[in-house]
């Protein structure tokens, strides 16, 4: 059977798939923007939190991924087998450049505007919003878009936790030799990864200042 | 200009109210970086400035002048002395208040980039939180105080405009609030020499007619006497001349001369 009869009569199987992908990706990435973009905010301020921070999301990131799931596995609570242990782990990728690039873009703000917003009267809370932020935004949407491209190639691997996804068909195509197995996974799931890259590319450009 | 003696500063007797007309006054100012920090930045400052006085702050690149203007609005706090704005010590103002009642222009990097003309300029009335029409009416006021049609360049960035443009829009959103008290660090110093002249014209005209108390930062000498009223001269720190600009070409004090002969110079090579 060739790849394109495999893809036909596995069409919902695929999608199915896709779409257990999408949603790893999606909740990883909005819980590991949720924690990285204000924690990245709170390390303009805290130079001693920054070190910390910016090293222990380093480690994960370094941690291979299929080792970082096996070591997550064994954990009480967040462990285990599936969904949520893959999860932990994706937000633990999704981390770093989330961080970074939140910190980067918060404190690469021309001194000299800041020192305006500060001599106009502005707040700090005031100066951090109306003047960081949207000045940062184009390069924090750049960490958001690193970390989306990392997760979704990540995810595949989390299939081998039984977690679903697009990496199932790899993992079972791997294990039945089967080249039609392995592409109805690989192939949507570089689409995914290429598709999310360009279209965040373009907010990204859109959302730049000057 | 009032020196006071070394006992009259210290904090018991800067907490009395006290008695001159000044608007701004420094007491015995010195700044340094830290407090362990052998170089003292400034040392010895003491000067009053007057309602309507333009004070030209002259000096090199280090002497201090910025530090001298930061430290009217508290962007730096002095080591030792005390700074007073309007009769009372800027340590007593609630910072963001101080601030907000006086202007502040710099070169022209401080516009916000994110925001349009029209945002940059309503900053301070939005902080303020001014009713929209009377920000809007405000808007339009000191857009034509600086020469420039409001509905035109409302919605306009700041890198859709030319660098004297900029620096239009950096005075009038000094002026946005109607401060009584307006600081500029080198204002006109990244402009073109046939810009410059035109704005430092408009801004004589300009500082007549507001009758604004003004502390000007400059390291052009030609730019001092034109448009201060008084002209102080730093160097190293300190303050070591200061006089009416036609007095102030008649200083014997040499580095005073250094300045005149610099200025001369360019007069005298242009002929």
């Amino acid at each position: 059977m060739n790849v394109w009869q495999f893809f036909a009569s596995h069409r919902s199987e695929i999608l199915i798939a896709t779409r257990e992908h999408l949603t790893l990706v999606l909740i990883s990435m909005a819980i590991a923007v949720a924690i990285g973009v204000p924690l990245g905010m709170m390390l303009v301020s805290h130079p001693r939190l920054r070190t910390v921070a910016l090293t222990v999301a380093n480690i994960f990131q370094t941690i291979p991924s299929l080792a970082l799931f096996g070591f997550l596995i064994p954990l009480p609570f967040i462990g285990g087998i599936g969904m949520r242990t893959a999860i932990v782990a994706l937000v633990l990728y999704a981390l770093l450049p989330i961080l970074r690039n939140t910190f980067v873009g918060l404190a690469g703000v021309d001194p000299a505007i800041l020192e305006a917003a500060e001599a106009m009267g502005m707040t700090e809370r005031q100066i951090l919003f109306r003047v960081r932020l949207p000045l940062a935004t184009s390069v924090i949407l750049a960490g958001i878009r690193t970390a989306t491209v990392i997760t979704i190639g990540v995810a595949t691997i989390a299939a081998a936790i039984g977690a679903g996804g697009l990496g199932t068909f790899i993992f079972r195509g791997v294990a039945m030799v089967s080249d039609a197995v392995i592409l109805a996974g690989a192939i949507p799931a570089a689409l995914l990864a290429l598709l999310a890259d360009f279209l965040l590319g373009i907010l990204e450009r859109r959302l730049r200042v000057a | 200009m009032l020196t006071l003696g070394r006992d009259a500063v210290n904090r018991n007797d800067c907490e009395k109210p006290h008695v001159t007309d000044a608007i701004i006054e420094f007491r015995a100012v010195e700044y340094r970086i830290s407090t362990t920090s052998p170089r003292a930045i400034l040392s010895g400052i003491s000067l009053e400035i007057h309602q309507g006085e333009t004070i030209a702050l002259l000096g090199r690149s280090g002497s201090g002048k910025t530090t001298t203007l930061k430290l009217i609005n508290r962007l730096r706090s002095a080591s030792s002395g005390d700074i007073f704005v309007e009769g009372r010590s800027v340590n007593d103002w609630e910072l963001i208040k101080l601030r907000r009642h006086i202007g502040y222009v710099i070169q022209e990097v401080g516009l916000f980039p994110h925001l349009t003309v029209e945002e940059n300029v309503s900053l301070v009335p939005a902080l303020e939180k001014w009713p929209a029409a009377r920000t809007k009416d405000r808007f339009a006021e000191v857009m034509h105080l600086v020469g420039m049609k409001p509905e035109e360049y409302a919605a306009r960035y700041p890198r859709e405009l030319s660098g004297g443009q900029r620096q239009r829009v950096g005075v009038a959103r000094a002026l946005a609030a109607d401060p009584a008290i307006l600081l500029m660090d080198e204002p006109f110093g990244a402009l073109d020499p046939v810009t410059r002249a035109e704005l430092q014209q408009e801004f004589l005209a300009l500082t007549r007619r507001l009758s604004k108390t003004i502390v000007l930062v400059t390291h052009d000498v030609r730019e001092a006497l034109l448009l201060g009223t008084r002209v102080v001269l730093l160097d190293a720190g300190r303050i070591i001349a200061q006089a009416a600009p036609r007095e102030f070409l008649q200083l014997q004090q040499p580095i005073a001369r250094q300045f005149i002969a610099a200025s001369e110079l360019v007069a005298g090579a242009a002929q």
